[in-house]
């Protein structure tokens, strides 16, 4: 059984995981590793830490549970970790605060991050306004016109926001743009990733910043139960959200775990971001892990309604999960996310992501086959705020 | 490790020259051209050819050969093909030959099968940006077991241990990245490469080639004064890009060459 000593003192999830980058970086990403082990034990840093979570934040979220979805399915009682309610309006805060604080010790004056749906970029020029650090965002083109509300959020913020217009003008070529950025800027410049993606320490350090949303879940399932939850259900992008809310059960091996990942329009049509269902091992972006790709090793175009869960590859930790088989992998489609997203809408009055909304088509599926004695606990990651123009655009209506 | 390389240096340490590596992005605008501008930029001055594996996510990389990539994976070019292009060149000339590609190009192949093919084709070392010695052990045994040689980048911003490391790893040449930054960036201060490369000699024997940045036959002659080696090639992709429908492209990418050789210092 996985333990949370992972990674080794290589970066290592198993196969997966390492440090494939430009020599430029190695450097850096030493001074990280060695930076973030002297705070993880720092008590000042992780009193600082606990304080923006609470007062800044609004931590811990609630865990809420959702009779009215409950009776509509039938079957097993429903939870939903509300990561909705951070502040910014997804669990995305909890590491840019982190990391922003760990800048803020490093000495970096200025932070750099990628964004795909924009949550993350929003709660990077957050973080970064906060403790007044310089901030610049990459976003692909593609995402910019999907996601416009925040790109502006982010200008209100005082972030520069750059679009990057190579490749699929999505989320994977505004994580090498930022890449290439911190290589020339490195000496002044962190680079706050904001998924448990990249190289050696990234995958390690923001699982830790996003473990609080199972630590808290566990308390509460206990508190309100009295018993551990039989499943926890998370959608999986680069997967920050969803080992956050895994982290702390892991070792609880009657506690299944469920990563739902894009399904787009299927995966036949080969539109979709499912890795561990299309994909193979392989590197990209400073890791080795699963990879959508041809049999050249080149990367393949992904497609997703969401575009937080629109990229190639997924977090190496899950790589490993999955082979071990802790962690179950499926996938919803574009359009049962969106039934999801208007069932939530509906029924309980809470508008999801439209990443979230993944999380929650697996519930429609998996609670009816549970018994009412079972207990899911679903991760709504995110807020559905920043879509309700896409999907507004979907429908024809003009707003 | 590998004859060509090694052999290479040698005489150019005899003749008091110093080395000219070409970069060309193989498969633009074809794999034909390739081949072409391989033998006419050895006769244009070139001691050493880097050929670029088009990959969809190259991070080291500038705009400049990102673009380069993105046409040469359009018209469908492939490392089989690359390989299979630098076989038959090997009918042709015996200037070494280098691969820069990603790690996941390789990775996809198997670094086994991959390292005899390229050796069976005629390449003489490896190039691996997103690969630094810390991650290349699968790497190394495939390598040395077929005599290609594995060229390490070092950086401005290594620290003495991990010079030392490079320096330990890398066979043919150290390849010293002149900036913190991509290729096609602009060349930095040349007192900054001079004090590196300074430092790299403490540790190692093997010749530095000095690339990044480097555009201009003046930056090709303030350069080889400090290193062995100068490496061409944002500069060279340009060019090829600008002169993509001209039938000339050849010749003018070879004038262009010859111009970077002739500023290089001879003694």
């Amino acid at each position: 059984m996985p333990t949370p000593t992972l990674p080794d003192n290589r970066g290592r999830f198993g196969p997966y995981g390492g440090r494939y980058v430009p020599e430029t970086l190695m450097p850096a990403l030493l001074e990280l590793e060695e930076e973030y082990a002297k705070v993880k034990k720092d008590r000042r840093f992780q009193a600082d830490l606990a304080y923006y979570l609470k007062q800044y934040v609004g931590r811990p979220t609630s865990l809420y549970r959702a009779d009215r979805l409950i009776k509509r399915l039938g079957g097993a009682k429903i939870y939903l970790k509300r990561e909705d309610l951070c502040h910014t309006g997804a669990h995305k805060i909890n590491n840019a605060i982190g990391q922003a604080l760990l800048a803020v010790r490093m000495k970096k004056p200025r932070v750099i991050a990628e964004t795909g749906a924009g949550q993350h970029g929003v709660a990077t020029a957050t973080a970064a306004a906060m403790f007044g650090l310089e901030c610049e965002i990459y976003m692909g083109t593609e995402d910019m016109e999907r996601q416009a509300l925040n790109v502006f959020r982010m200008r209100l913020l005082g972030a520069k926001v750059t679009g990057v217009d190579a490749g699929s003008r999505t989320l994977k070529d505004a994580i090498s743009e930022a890449m290439r950025d911190w290589t020339t800027n490195v000496r002044t410049t962190h680079y706050i990733l904001g998924s448990v993606l990249g190289a050696h320490p990234y995958p390690m350090m923001i699982r830790d910043f996003q473990a609080i949303i199972g630590r808290e879940a566990r308390k509460q399932i206990l508190a309100a139960e009295g018993k551990l939850p039989n499943y926890l259900v998370a959608c999986v992008g680069g997967g920050s959200n969803s080992i956050g809310l895994f982290h702390a059960f892991l070792k609880d091996p009657k506690v299944k775990m469920i990563g739902v990942e894009a399904g787009g329009t299927g995966i036949t049509s080969g539109k979709h971001a499912a890795r561990f269902s299309g994909g193979k091992p392989g590197v990209l972006q400073g890791t080795m892990t699963y990879l959508l790709q041809d049999d050249n090793g080149q990367i393949n175009l992904t497609h997703s309604v969401s575009a937080g869960l629109d990229y190639a590859a997924v977090g190496p930790e899950h790589s490993l999960y999955h082979d071990l088989g802790r962690i179950d992998y499926t996938y919803a489609t574009d359009s049962e996310a969106m039934a999801a997203f208007d069932l939530l809408a509906r029924e309980e009055g809470i508008v999801p992501a439209l990443e979230s909304a993944h999380a929650i088509a697996h519930v429609v599926k998996l609670a009816p086959t549970l018994k009412k004695s079972q207990l899911i606990i679903a991760n709504l990651s995110g807020r559905g705020d920043k879509d309700v123009q896409q999907v507004a655009r979907m429908r024809g209506v003009t707003l | 490790m590998s004859g060509r390389l090694d052999s290479t240096f040698s005489r150019l340490r005899q003749n008091k020259e110093k080395a000219l590596i070409a970069y060309l992005m193989a498969g633009d605008p074809g794999l034909a051209e390739t081949e072409q501008l391989v033998v006419a930029l050895e006769q244009a001055g070139a001691d050493i050819i880097e050929l670029g594996v088009p990959f969809s996510d190259p991070i080291a990389d500038g705009p400049v050969i990102q673009q380069a990539a993105e046409r040469a994976l359009k018209n469908g070019t492939s490392l089989r093909l690359i390989l299979a292009a630098v076989t038959s060149l090997r009918q042709r000339t015996e200037i070494p030959i280098i691969l820069m590609l990603y790690y996941n190009s390789i990775h996809a192949m198997g670094c086994e099968e991959f390292c005899k093919a390229a050796s069976d084709a005629g390449v003489d070392g490896l190039i691996v940006p997103d690969m630094p010695p810390d991650e290349a052990g699968p790497l190394k045994g495939p390598a040395d077991a077929v005599g290609l040689s594995l060229i390490f980048l070092l950086a401005p911003t290594s620290t003495t241990d991990r010079r030392k490391l490079v320096a330990k790893e890398s066979h043919g040449f150290v390849y010293y990245v002149s900036l913190t930054g991509i290729t096609g960036a602009k060349l930095s201060n040349a007192t900054d490469i001079q004090q590196n490369i300074e430092k790299l000699r403490k540790v190692s024997a093997a010749p530095v080639a000095v690339g990044f940045g480097v555009a201009t036959p003046e930056d090709a002659a303030r350069v080889s004064k400090m290193a062995d080696g100068v490496i061409v090639g944002s500069a060279i992709v340009k060019q090829i890009a600008a002169h993509q429908q001209d039938p000339g492209m050849v010749k003018h990418v070879a004038t262009f060459v010859q111009s970077l050789k002739a500023a290089m210092v001879v003694g």
